[in-house]
């Protein structure tokens, strides 16, 4: 321990045990703690307290209960807990019985503090810290603490039942771990006492029928065969099973959330995966009992596991497909005819289930589909995939949601009714629909899916959340049939679509609701991404008023939809898109001035999104090389560093910095290399004194400058790298010579100095590449990169600096007694 | 005595509620010079006229009060004040008639504009129409159909308006109470409460449950109600207003930005405000500023001014705002900047300040008189200029007809913000009617969407459901009515415990009954007998009081009477149990007492001084009062 930390200490803890200076900051207890842990993971804990008999003072003082208050009391249980798991620690504290006057009966259980669930919780902590060695095992068999943890299971505070469950699981583990039981069988001779104990309340507590007392019991066997793959867990599973396979028995599963956690737990373990118990019998009866609801998850679960018997999972698959199977059926003009394959059929209960009311039909269904998503996504997923099945179902889904299904049956009739406008139905099929693009499926099937898409994008019904999932999936499956296609062979789904779209899109752009405009512009942004390119796309996007509306949404009274249709206006203009024909109606002014457009909203926009979107355009234009750029761009650039440098969002100072990042890279041109094999450049590289010339009079310098003492920690540490990368490009070694003694290279340093001090200063003006380079290396940018890169909490973050301040809290350092503030 | 007159005659309660009056559109046969052709359709040339409600079923002239619902069902009031011998009172809130007064002036207004001498009425032969096409052939009660009324009428009939405010009770007759509770679809809209002292109906018509301009829905005051009746609801269910607000947005917004105008056929009031204070957010996010909003209407000017002023009648916003004080729609600052200008019509100032491209907002939206015809004539030919329909109460189609070959885009918003199923069903699980009863087309989903389930009231217990002309009795029976006793005689009343809580009093009273309010007066005292030559007076013929038997309550425990019997010497009693109760058998002395829940006979042969001792015995187990 650190000596400055052991000089503190007594003085800490004879705060901490003096009743009269509350500590009310649980958190410096918390970080106290952490420190004890981590201090005892490398030190002798009996040491510790051999050194610092203040600690043994402090957790003797929380024996006198009605002095202590109950956030310290289950601070010193814990704290015990964290020195007794050292079993010569263990024996030390023992000596003086303070473990048992802590732990045991007298301790706090019978007191009022006991009430506090944080201090049953710090009972159970520092029981669970402690519990490491077989000394201990004895020790809460001796204080009977076991039959407090029974006790706490059911504990009115989650957080206590949860950690007393958990506690349970350690004791048991500890406690078969500890003996050499080569056998373990079902009589109660075989187990260890302490074991034996905890196995007869588990017993007890599934016979019980009461659904708490099951529960709670089937969650200690979660934990135990999740936490524990020895071999005593088999023999653990041997002598229960039949308690818990009983519950499966009753009409109605009480506890299925559990018993399904619990049968995943024993699948996931590798005793019970390889072994001839009848593990996969008993899940596989479990997803036939459960209601559709309850099982979902189970399937979903079974589904995931590595190593499991194909059947079952063909059963578990099944389970999440039905819901679906039920919904083609429900659409099937001929009943059976609904092209399921064998086996897949809907089954009445989960017709029942799916018609009984909206929401358990939406929640089943939803279930349902967002499960098959998780899975699609898997790399094991399950084979053979059913592609035209879910998609078919999918279609049908929305088809009946959005009320376009003419169903002929009652059930389709009745499904129509229930899932009429349900937008949590639309949302979860628009997001597996989109997941489906993944995989390939039959022409009339994508047919199918382009059409009901286009329903969907279409329609004054959609919400907004359900037009923005529309938007997603149209993206997946446009992108999906991009790359199916080849971008030279157009796909033949997309051009007709791409027709429909672009009006659609129009109407979109003009939509009231905010939400609307705001997603068309970011999926307008994505396709002119990736579609840019093609020239079905580009006459498609050319024949609509789409880049017009997209520039007119420059001044959306919304700040996001601003912000979204700078990026898109920036992406069309990339792809030279936003280029309007030229004409009497549409002068070819309008595509110069969208750089000065943007420009003006980097300037004078109140809202920082559309600022930081310019600022993403800008870099992108410089990087891509854009014509619009191109002109006059050091001009340019000096007014967008002139602006950028005095905004106000710390996230646009560090995007310009990008920018400049960007166009300093380019004006000092690639690196040498003395391995490059590439031709020299026809044109001779820019010398350094050239490039801090420019730099400086696109303002680029005064602005890094100026970052660099930047009161947001990104800013200077963006310009810290940037000048360092100037530094090494313009003033290594050799080349430039810098002129330290320059006068003027003395007012630039006293600049500095004011920048750094917070004050304004003057600007520097045009700088001398001698009086830069001078500069570059006077400034100690290494020095200032580490402090930078270290987190601001650093300091504060020391053992030492907590103990300072906890004591400072109270007033116990520098002797401000007196003061009565 | 009056009395209310309560009938179901289609969707109609009391009186007309619902949309009553619809302009009917005639169409090729013999007669060939009142009919045109126009694109294959077959159409009337006539006069407009108006198909007036049922009359056949119920006697004006006998109903007592009529209760407006909004101002859109109170087109027809004219017709039955003026010409059915009515001579009841109606009953509306204020905006209902000042506003319907303006609907009924701009429908004259626009029908007295173009008049046409006469009215075809050669079609309406039975013969001739019968081979009509359709829709002519199917038309009802043509025969029936009148022309529009005159502003005198209108002015006589409003004369008859009643004004009240929303939950005001108001007596009819002493016999049920009437209360007007907000139904938030327009301004001064309202649902009725009917009730009696253990009877309440409630009359639910053009309701909703939105966010818009007036006050929102009283819904707790329809708590409680024994029946519901159900209508004016949606006519367009698969429509959601605000997906309907954003499609008429965007299609007015692409048609201006591609230098078309936008012509929205419309009422002069209700939708049109919700959709210009929408217009106000929207204009500038579209770049519409620069473009002239025209609101066109004889009442135009009227009815953007009264909106202004009915605070008491407008949401909670609109409410606040008039404190702050600022206009509650801003409709107020869009005419204040220029941005919306509104003309009585299209002569005089308009021609001068008209700008194209525009947006016209103009009526009568079933396209057959008003300024909107101009527009469709003027517009029509170009396709970049757009007709957007909001009002579902007539086909787009239909109304359309008549000007087709169009170029001019068309548009079918329809912003109905009254109950949708979904709507019915939340409110009545809210309300809890003990029976709902509705139109019989609420009860199926519509013949053209036969599988959408949704589209259909589901309640429990299952809707009543009636159809046109069709008489209903409510199922409920009036079984109890409130009686008032007069202070001096529940003064002299001496209540008698009967179980806890429980007190009973005998009472000898007069019943005094008027205007279906019942008094309990103290009897007369009795009268002195007078001389044998003065005549008795009427109002003096009341029964004499004679002392009264007291009233018996209890029952009798047979074994204690068994006991009290033979402490009284009766003894060889036998008791035998019957279906009723208990036969105590006194053989020695042959008599029977026959004892039952609600009586105790004693059978005994001429022996009355043992039947008295019996009796006195039996009656000491009873209560007496």
């Amino acid at each position: 321990m650190d000596p400055e930390c052991s000089r503190l200490l007594p003085a800490l803890c004879a705060v901490l045990a003096d009743p009269r200076q509350p500590m009310t900051d649980d958190t410096c207890l918390e970080k106290l703690l952490d420190w004890f842990k981590t201090v005892t993971e490398t030190e002798s804990s009996l040491l510790l307290l051999q050194e610092n008999p203040c600690l043994v003072e402090l957790l003797s003082q929380a024996l006198k209960f009605q002095d202590v208050s109950s956030r310290i009391l289950s601070f010193s249980l814990r704290l015990a807990g964290i020195f007794a798991a050292q079993e010569n620690c263990f024996q030390f504290l023992q000596q003086g019985e303070l473990l048992l006057g802590l732990f045991g009966e007298a301790g706090p259980l019978g007191l009022p503090a006991w009430n506090v669930p944080s201090v049953r919780s710090g009972w159970i902590q520092g029981l669970c810290s402690l519990a490491k060695h077989p000394s201990a095992e004895q020790f809460l068999v001796d204080c009977g603490a076991v039959d407090t943890i029974f006790s706490l299971q059911g504990d009115s505070s989650l957080f206590v039942a949860s950690a007393a469950s958990q506690l349970l699981v350690q004791v048991l583990s500890l406690s078969i771990q500890g003996r050499a039981t080569p056998h373990l069988g079902s009589s109660d001779g075989d187990w260890p006492s302490c074991a034996q104990s905890i196995v007869g309340y588990l017993e007890e507590s599934l016979r019980s029928g009461a659904t708490p007392q099951i529960t709670q019991a089937l969650k200690v066997l979660t934990t135990t065969f999740g936490r524990c793959h020895h071999s005593w867990t088999e023999a653990l599973w041997m002598r229960l099973s039949p308690l818990v396979t009983c519950l499966l028995e009753k009409d109605t599963v009480p506890t299925a959330h559990s018993l399904a956690d619990l049968f995943l737990s024993m699948a996931r373990s590798p005793t019970f995966g390889s072994s001839d118990c009848d593990l996969w019998v008993t899940l596989a009866q479990t997803l036939s009992c459960l209601s559709p609801t309850q099982a979902g998850p189970l399937a979903l679960g079974i589904l995931k596991l590595h190593v499991c018997p194909q059947a079952l999972k063909t059963q578990a698959f099944d389970v999440l497909l039905q819901p679906l199977a039920c919904v083609l059926e429900a659409a099937a003009q001929v009943p059976g005819s609904s092209g399921l394959p064998d086996g897949t059929g809907s089954n009445p209960t989960m017709a029942d289930a799916l018609l009984a009311s909206t929401s358990s039909c939406a929640a089943l269904l939803c279930q349902s589909l967002a499960h098959l998503g998780e899975l699609q996504a898997l790399p094991h997923s399950p084979r053979p995939w059913p592609q035209v099945l879910l998609l078919e179902a999918t279609v049908m889904t929305l088809r009946f949601c959005s009320g376009s299904a003419v169903p002929i049956s009652s059930v389709g009739g009745r499904l129509c009714g229930i899932l009429a406008s349900c937008i949590r139905v639309q949302r979860a099929a628009l997001d597996f629909l989109g997941m489906l693009s993944q995989g390939t499926g039959p022409q009339e099937s994508v047919t199918q899916v382009f059409a009901i898409l286009l329903e969907y994008l279409r329609s004054p019904e959609s919400s907004p959340t359900v037009l923005k999932k529309a938007f997603q999936a149209t993206l997946r499956w446009l992108l999906s049939m991009s790359k199916a296609c080849g971008s030279n062979n157009p796909d033949p789904h997309t051009q007709p679509f791409l027709r429909e779209l672009f009006p659609v899109m129009q109407k979109r752009l003009c939509n009231p609701c905010w939400e609307v405009r705001d997603s068309a512009l970011e999926f307008l942004t994505h396709l002119t991404t990736h579609w840019g390119g093609q020239p079905d796309f580009r006459q498609a996007l050319l024949a609509s008023d789409v880049p017009e509306l997209t520039q007119q949404l420059l001044q959306d009274p919304e700040a996001y939809v601003r912000a979204s249709a700078v990026t898109a206006m920036g992406q069309l203009a990339s792809q030279g898109l936003h280029a309007t024909p030229s004409g009497p109606e549409h002068p070819g002014a309008k595509q110069k001035s969208l750089p000065q457009e943007l420009l003006h909203i980097l300037s004078l926009d109140s809202e920082g999104f559309p600022r930081r979107a310019v600022m993403q355009v800008f870099t992108q234009w410089l990087q891509d090389g854009h014509p619009a750029m191109a002109e006059d761009l050091e001009q340019f650039m000096a007014r967008v560093f002139q602006v950028v440098s005095r905004d106000l969002d710390w996230e646009v100072r560090v995007q310009g910095l990008e920018l400049a990042r960007v166009f300093l890279a380019q004006t000092l041109g690639p690196p040498d290399c003395p391995y490059a094999v590439a031709l020299p450049a026809a044109t001779p590289p820019t010398s350094p004194a050239e490039v801090l010339r420019t730099l400086g009079r696109v303002q680029l310098l005064e602005f890094a400058f100026r970052a660099l003492f930047d009161c947001d920690r990104p800013v200077a540490q963006k310009s810290c790298d940037l000048l360092l990368l100037l530094r090494a490009r313009t003033a290594p070694g050799g080349g430039l010579q810098g002129a330290e003694c320059n006068p003027e290279a003395v007012t630039v340093e006293a600049a500095l100095r004011a920048w750094q001090a917070g004050e304004q200063g003057q600007p520097l003006g045009e700088l001398v590449p001698e009086v830069v380079v001078a500069i570059l290396r006077t400034l100690d940018l290494e020095g200032l990169q580490a402090t930078l890169a270290e987190s601001s909490d650093h300091v504060e973050q020391s053992p030492r600096s907590l103990l300072q301040d906890m004591l400072a809290a109270v007033g116990a350092l520098g002797g401000h007694e007196a003061d009565c503030y | 005595m009056q009395y209310t007159q309560i009938q179901i005659n289609h969707d109609y309660v009391g009186l007309w509620t619902g949309h009553d009056f619809h302009p009917q559109f005639p169409s090729l046969a013999t007669c060939s010079k009142e009919l045109k052709e126009c694109s294959g359709h077959v159409f009337v040339d006539s006069v407009p006229e108006f198909c007036l409600p049922e009359t056949e079923l119920i006697d004006m002239s006998t109903v007592d009060v009529i209760l407006i619902s909004n101002y859109h069902c109170m087109m027809a009031l004219p017709y039955i004040t003026e010409h059915t011998g009515f001579t009841g009172t109606v009953y509306a809130t204020e905006p209902t008639l000042q506003i319907g007064r303006l609907l009924m002036e701009e429908l004259v207004n626009f029908i007295e504009r173009v008049p046409k001498a006469q009215s075809a009425s050669l079609w309406k032969n039975k013969d001739v129409q019968r081979l009509l096409p359709s829709p002519l052939k199917d038309a009802v009660e043509v025969s029936t159909w009148r022309r529009c009324y005159s502003m005198q009428e209108v002015n006589s009939a409003l004369s008859k308006i009643q004004l009240v405010g929303y939950s005001q009770k108001i007596e009819l007759f002493g016999a049920v109470q009437v209360t007007p509770l907000s139904s938030g679809y327009a301004l001064g809209s309202s649902n009725w409460v009917i009730q009696s002292h253990y009877e309440k109906v409630s009359y639910v018509s053009g309701s909703s449950l939105l966010t818009t301009h007036p006050q929102p829905m009283d819904q707790a005051s329809l708590k409680n109600s024994d029946v519901l009746l159900l209508t004016g609801l949606t006519q367009i269910p698969t429509a959601n207003p605000d997906g309907m607000v954003g499609e008429f947005c965007s299609n007015l917004a692409l048609t201006v930005r591609n230098g078309g105008n936008v012509l929205v056929p419309c009422y002069p009031s209700g939708v049109i405000y919700d959709l210009l204070e929408c217009l106000y957010q929207y204009i500038d996010s579209a770049g519409l500023s620069n473009v002239p909003f025209y609101f066109i209407s004889p009442v135009a000017n009227s009815s953007l001014e009264f909106s202004q002023i009915f605070a008491e009648w407008l949401c909670h916003n609109k409410q606040t705002k008039v404190y702050l004080p600022e206009p509650p729609f801003p409709h107020a600052e869009l005419i204040q900047t220029n941005k919306l200008k509104h003309y009585p019509s299209i002569h005089g100032d308009f021609s001068n300040d008209f700008r194209q491209p525009c947006v016209v907002f103009t009526g009568h939206p079933s396209l057959r008189f008003g300024d909107v015809v101009h527009f469709l004539e003027l517009w029509g030919k170009s396709s970049l200029n757009t007709v957007i329909f909001t009002e579902p109460d007539f086909s787009y189609l239909d109304a359309l007809a008549p000007y087709q070959p169009l170029a001019m885009k068309c548009i079918y918003c329809p912003i109905d913000t009254r109950l949708n199923f979904i709507q019915v069903s939340k409110l009545l699980k809210e309300v809890q009617p003990l029976h709902v009863v509705c139109p019989e087309q609420y009860t199926q989903p519509p013949p053209t969407q036969s599988h959408r389930m949704d589209l259909m009231i589901d309640c429990q217990p299952p809707a009543m459901s009636y159809r046109r002309a069709e008489v209903l009795a409510l199922p409920f029976k009036r079984r109890y009515e409130k009686i008032e006793i007069m202070p001096e005689l529940a003064d002299s009343l001496v209540p008698m415990e009967i179980k806890p809580g429980i007190s009973l009093a005998t009472v000898s009273a007069v019943l005094h009954t008027k205007d279906n309010k019942h008094v309990l007066q103290p009897p007369p005292r009795s009268t002195q007998p007078t001389s044998g030559k003065k005549r008795k007076r009427v109002s003096d013929d009341i029964p004499d009081c004679k002392v009264l038997k007291p009233l018996l309550s209890g029952s009798i425990p047979v074994e204690q009477f068994v006991q009290t019997l033979e402490k009284h010497g009766f003894s060889d009693i036998k008791v035998e149990d019957t279906a009723k109760g208990h036969i105590v058998l006194l053989q020695e002395a042959e008599t029977l007492i026959q004892i039952e829940e609600d009586s105790t006979h004693i059978i005994c042969d001429n022996d009355e001084m043992l039947r008295v001792r019996l009796r006195d015995l039996v009656l000491k187990f009873l209560q007496k009062f």
